[in-house]
């Protein structure tokens, strides 16, 4: 069960996390994008994604990781991502209910280049039961 | 009506070209390489069928990475779209060796001077796989 306290708690990523070229060109390749001097608007899942599973599985907040299914995704995307920004990352955990014995946890993402917020993105994760 | 530069007009209700992508097991390991989401429900058949699914199915950010190639492509460049939001409904099941579909088509539901937001519809084999997929981007 996840930890009902981690609700409305921001968790600040250990590590900040640097784009490169190489992997904008990677997921560009993927869907068939030739132009890759910005990053594709769903790329940050990349860093969020991680950032998450690294936070939520923490033993105080509870996440199985192995049980879990994406509900849902937004993003606001305030500047396209380029190589060479510096993220760090927090995540924030909005809300969390449970349906049908699954536990259905809401996640914000926020990247910032320096002050400058430049991705935030949204999460909805179910943890089946 | 103006119509400057001899580009199609913008309006509300316009639907745009439809565009269909395929998706195969190869496709799914690119994309779990570049996204590091190395989940084996998206690679491993065995796995898939353990965990109570009917066979290898998509990440649901590559059905949705895809549809936003196709907005991107409409938009003038990644660099234009401003928002996009979509839920996964159903899964896409890859089985080995086929190419599935992934059909996507846009409706132009708001204007706002040079803002556009968009409605996204994504199937695959007939079925509909996101759910309120809308998008905003800035042409």
């Amino acid at each position: 069960m996840i930890n009902p306290d981690s609700v409305g708690r921001t968790f600040k990523g250990v590590e900040e996390v640097t784009v490169t070229q190489s992997q904008i060109d990677a997921f560009a390749t993927v869907i068939g994008e030739t132009d890759t001097s910005v990053a594709p608007p769903t790329f940050s899942i990349r860093i969020s994604l991680s950032q998450y599973e690294s936070i939520l599985t923490q033993p105080e907040i509870g996440v199985d990781w192995t049980r879990l299914v994406h509900g849902d995704q937004k993003f606001e995307i305030f500047r396209p991502i380029v190589a060479g920004d510096v993220f760090t990352c927090s995540a924030t955990i909005e809300t969390l209910r449970v349906a049908a014995g699954n536990e259905i946890v809401s996640v914000r993402s926020d990247l910032h280049n320096g002050a400058e917020l430049v991705v935030t993105s949204w999460s909805t994760l179910v943890v089946r039961r | 009506m103006v119509n400057v530069g001899g580009a199609p007009m913008i309006e509300v209700g316009m639907t745009l070209p439809e565009k269909v992508f395929y998706i195969d097991r190869a496709l799914l390991k690119a994309y779990a390489d570049a996204s590091g989401d190395q989940n084996p429900i998206h690679q491993n058949e065995e796995f898939a069928l353990s965990v109570g699914l009917p066979n290898v199915i998509s990440h649901g950010m590559l059905t949705m990475a895809l549809a936003g190639k196709y907005v991107t492509e409409w938009a003038g460049g990644s660099a234009n779209v401003r928002e996009f939001s979509a839920r996964f409904i159903k899964p896409v099941v890859v089985p080995a060796g086929e190419k599935v579909d992934l059909t996507v088509v846009a409706t132009v539901s708001e204007v706002d001077g040079s803002t556009v937001k968009l409605d996204i519809t994504a199937t695959s084999a007939g079925v509909k796989v996101l759910g309120m997929a809308k998008a905003v981007v800035v042409k």
